[in-house]
């Protein structure tokens, strides 16, 4: 089969060859074509994830060895920054502040998001590119000059941002409050408002592609669910990421042009600001009007690819599809009315509280509706437990756990208690983070394939699955029992508190787990760039799936597909579609492509 | 402790690990299959390590439950703390049904129904009676924990003025707090950073007669069984007044007076003497002499013996020294806290004080931390007995 499908797409790529004359540099650099520019993406997002991770690992060993001394951190922080090892306060809330950043940003938002609906929307619906290939390209390279400013303000001599990744302002705004709130702030910023911008770009072009360049018979309702998820994903980024923007820019006038949005009544360093009338709390706001639904902009995509990589792998159509493609819609809408749950004690007037609790605990619904469909989708099912379907599995039981804390979190009473403590932290990397991250590698392992036209080992997949699956609950789960006894978050060492004494072999244990499970990844690297050169070349269609990608030719084609446009003549999910006989509806076959049509005697189902 | 707890967690991976080599020399058998698709072993060991995984996950839960759970905080020491402390437990326990019941579900199914090539799949994609069913049940169990959760959060946020609650400033600023009590009129008197100068480091307003009797301490004192109305107020940046052991929490926001108001009801000395805060105590102390060994073998100073106070931290990233933010709070008898009250001098003494001082620089100088105007009670004794300080308040009253 392998032979069959690649040979005549050989054929046609060298046909190809002819009409553009394709240099290196239009090929791999400022390429074009979307499926060049997804592994640009992902590429990019795992080389910032490994900085991400990396400082995860340094500020996790201060906590669990606080004010010691380690050759690790004056080998990466230097003598400024850990003076005889011993890791700085400043450079210890740099490194939480930057790892948010990077991770909430540049890995879960370009690195998933970015390189999925990339590859994926003009392969899943039949169009031979984007709408617009060069604002596409436009689109990742501001987001290559955004990563490229966001490391350099590490080099900064006051120090990178160092404000928390929500940059509240009025510390964010001032360098007398702390020293990265100077240049290294700036910087952060200037990047930025560089990633919304071409966040936006993307966001205008996957609308604009999913609208306009279906092929022939891709209803709305045929769509897989990750264009779905991707779709609405970018219709969030719209309506909130330009919001941030102003945010941004109203703050770079506070700090630079001595405009008062953000600040009012302050005395710092012995002087008193001449800034009045501002309030930190407008900002607040507005950083959470995006803020919350990032949160889904990093979810959603994640929960697309699970449901197809569930489906497939199940050998089941996924269940409920309308009930799905509800609660996407219903999860987007509520997803922007919910931002004041972040803000309960922020001096917001109570009953504004209430009302957000109310929208808040409201967005459970779909969400349950959505685990519950996963698990009815795997009930009486075939599982081929292939990597990328374990990842998927374990994102849905990341998404429960996190989610049922968000319950907690959501109330206003009980979140009295428990904001700012190390219960939000691990609700929020177990729901956002871990989940979102398996639904990256989810990806990464199913679509290998079609990207780099070879399988990924499938036995450093278990090996990396496994460990990241005990390590990351073994990080998260202790968290939630720290939090709830009081612990707050942000805090460079507990033991100033001897009250907290004895939760110091928690965050031992948690440390131990953060870096067995950071060291797994370097499998899912070398698997990745080794696979890349050396994997076993893939078949067209591995995991004989439905969707229109695996009708492409294994090696890349301008255009995706060599002749015509295929057309679609039923829904993405008919797996172990059976007649009235009790025979699969082709002979021998459990799955049958939405390029099949309907066969005699067959009936489509009204989904 | 730490390092059985350490060594369960690596044998646990390492049985992962032996697992997933048993797996490798499997997959490389005689059937050598190089497909890097899942066959038919791969469903088989997947699926059972799938139940394995959930078992995993119930174990740590229930390690989790009894060894950690010991941490939750004592007892609410406020009015509304017992209310919170119902609602969570309610809560928790409702979650951790939920979880057991979806958790040991997707991970059956999974182990359940592994791969077989033998295997037919059901088509199954749709049953709308029973996404009816699983929508309305989180409506109903949601709709109830919204209509308690809001019945709570109103009686704690609406303050009840009727109650003559005494009322304190909480001020913040990098890296300390300060309260400053009401005095005997229970008014504050207004204050913006723009008054801030040598000892008025609260900057307090000295034309308003209200502030003349407002006492400005290091330490929040408050009588037991008191309502207690605080306004925060911060000098910089945002902090956030967080009492973990009254269950309650509010951002410090410049420029804007937030407030929460609670009634203590445990005074220190109970808490002290509570099963719960022995107990903790204690193990908080064998930590403790458990690093003093260190300590001492090196040299260096050792850690004192730990005994509780309450204590109000700041829970919002403010600066560097965030981490060491906090402020001693005492609960007390109506009697002790008035006994205490009357030691502290009040900030129109504090002020007359400066002001006679002026010829005497290196006093007034305000060294640009509040530390300057802790004035000790022999001083205010003196500017009492003096005439002109008594003239001084005439004229700006």
């Amino acid at each position: 089969m392998s032979a069959l499908a690649t040979a005549p797409a050989h054929d046609h790529h060298d046909d190809h060859g002819h009409h553009h004359k394709e240099t290196f540099i239009t090929k791999y650099i400022f390429s074009t074509d979307h499926k060049m520019i997804a592994k640009q993406y992902l590429i990019t997002g795992l080389l910032m994830g490994i900085v991400g991770i990396g400082m995860s690992i340094l500020f996790r060993i201060q906590l669990a060895w606080p004010e010691e001394s380690f050759w690790v951190f004056e080998a990466l922080l230097g003598e400024r920054w850990a003076p005889e090892g011993v890791m700085s306060p400043s450079i210890y809330l740099a490194l939480v502040t930057i790892h948010g950043t990077i991770m909430v940003f540049f890995v879960l938002t370009a690195g998933l998001s970015g390189t999925f609906s990339n590859l994926l929307i003009p392969l899943q619906i039949g169009a031979r590119d984007m709408a617009s290939g060069f604002l596409n390209m436009v689109s990742y390279w501001l987001f290559f000059l955004s990563s490229v400013i966001m490391l350099c303000s590490l080099f900064v001599e006051s120090g990178p941002a160092m404000a928390g990744w929500t940059i509240y302002p009025p510390l964010s705004a001032l360098p007398q409050a702390i020293s990265g709130s100077g240049t290294g702030m700036t910087l952060w910023l200037v990047s930025m408002a560089i990633f919304i911008a071409s966040s936006l770009l993307g966001s205008l072009n996957y609308i604009v592609t999913v609208l306009n360049l279906r092929t022939a018979g891709m209803s709305m309702t045929r769509l897989p669910l990750t264009i779905w998820a991707f779709f609405v994903t970018a219709i969030i980024g719209v309506v909130s990421f330009p919001v941030l923007l102003s945010a941004a820019l109203l703050l770079i006038m506070d700090r630079s042009f001595g405009t008062s949005f953000f600040l009012s009544d302050i005395f710092i360093k012995g002087e008193v600001l001449s800034h009045q009338g501002g309030s930190p709390v407008l900002f607040e706001h507005l950083f959470w009007f995006l803020g919350h639904p990032e949160v889904y902009i990093v979810l959603l995509p994640a929960l697309g690819i699970t449901s197809e990589i569930i489906a497939t792998n199940s050998r089941k159509p996924i269940f409920g599809y309308r009930a799905m493609v509800a609660s996407i819609l219903a999860i987007a809408f509520l997803s922007t009315i919910v931002w004041g749950h972040h803000m309960f004690v922020s001096g917001m007037n109570p009953f504004l509280g209430s009302v957000f609790t109310f929208t808040t605990l409201l967005i459970a619904i779909p969400s349950a509706v959505k685990a519950f469909n996963y698990i009815t989708t795997l009930w009486k099912g075939n599982l081929q437990m292939n990597p990328g379907m374990l990842f998927s599995i374990g994102l849905v039981s990341t998404f429960i756990t996190g989610g049922l804390t968000g319950i907690i979190l959501g109330d206003s009473t009980l979140d009295i208690n428990v904001h700012d403590t190390y219960f939000v932290v691990a609700h929020f990397h177990l729901v956002m983070g871990i989940s979102a991250l398996y639904g990256l590698f989810a990806g990464v392992y199913h679509w290998f394939p079609k990207m780099f036209g070879r399988m990924m080992n499938k036995n450093l997949g278990y090996i990396h699955f496994w460990v990241t699956a005990v390590g990351a609950y073994g990080v998260f789960f202790p968290m939630h029992f720290i939090g709830i006894a009081g612990l707050p978050r942000r805090y460079y060492t507990n033991t100033s508190f001897p009250y907290f004494d004895d939760y110091a072999d928690v965050n031992v244990i948690i440390t131990v787990a953060a870096i067995i499970t950071a060291l797994v990844q370097l499998v899912f690297i070398y698997n990745f760039f080794s696979s890349m050169f050396y994997g076993k070349k893939a078949v067209m269609n591995p995991w004989r799936s439905n969707t229109l990608e695996w009708t492409t030719p294994v090696k890349h084609v301008h255009g995706n597909w060599p002749g015509a446009i295929p057309s679609v003549y039923r829904w993405p999910y008919d797996y172990s579609k059976t007649g009235e006989d009790g025979e699969y509806v082709i002979a021998g076959q459990d799955f049958v492509p939405q390029t099949t049509p309907l066969q005699e005697g067959e009936e489509e189902l009204n989904h | 402790m730490t390092v059985f707890l350490v060594i369960i967690v690596l044998a646990l991976l390492a049985v992962t690990g032996w697992q997933i080599s048993k797996i490798f020399q499997l997959s490389k058998g005689s059937d050598e299959d190089t497909s890097q698709v899942a066959n038919d072993k791969d469903n088989r060991t997947h699926g059972i390590l799938m139940l394995a995984f959930v078992i995993f996950l119930y174990v740590i839960t229930i390690f989790c439950f009894w060894e950690y759970s010991k941490f939750y905080l004592p007892e609410a020491a406020s009015e509304h703390g017992s209310e919170y402390d119902t609602l969570m437990f309610v809560s928790i326990g409702l979650i951790m049904f939920v979880q057991i019941i979806t958790q040991g579900l997707l991970h059956y199914f999974a182990f359940k129904y592994k791969g077989k090539k033998t295997q037919k799949a059901l088509f199954y994609a749709d049953n709308d009676k029973l996404e009816f069913i699983w929508t309305i049940i989180p409506v109903i169990t949601l709709a109830g924990l919204i209509i308690y959760g809001l019945f709570t959060w109103s009686d704690i946020m609406n303050i009840n003025e009727d109650e003559d609650p005494l009322v304190i400033e909480v001020y913040a600023y990098q890296f300390d707090w300060r309260a400053r009590y009401s005095g005997e009129d229970n008014t504050l008197g207004k204050a913006n950073v723009r008054f801030i100068e040598g000892v008025n480091q609260l900057g307090v307003d000295e034309s308003d007669s209200y502030g003349k009797d407002d006492v400005i301490t290091t330490e929040l004192h408050l009588p037991v069984d008191r309502p207690v109305l605080f306004k925060f107020r911060s000098q910089d940046v945002l902090h956030s007044a967080y009492f973990p052991f009254f269950r309650a929490q509010m951002n410090v926001v410049p420029g804007m007076i937030t407030q929460f108001g609670f009634t203590p009801t445990i005074t220190s000395e109970e808490m002290r003497e509570s099963e719960y805060m022995r107990d903790k105590v204690k193990s908080v102390n064998e930590v403790r002499n458990e690093r003093n060994e260190v300590l001492r073998a090196q040299g260096e100073a050792t850690l004192d013996e730990y005994e509780f106070e309450y204590f109000l931290l700041c829970n919002k990233i403010c600066g560097q020294a965030h981490y060491n933010m906090q402020m001693k709070i005492v609960v007390e008898s109506e009697e002790d806290f008035n006994a205490w009250m009357a030691e502290q001098p009040t900030f129109g003494s504090t002020m007359e004080e400066s002001s006679q001082n002026v010829d005497r620089p290196e006093d007034t100088a305000g060294n640009g931390t509040p530390e300057a105007m802790q004035e000790d009670s022999e001083g205010q004794m003196e500017t009492e007995n003096a005439p002109e300080g008594e003239n001084a308040v005439a004229s700006v009253e």
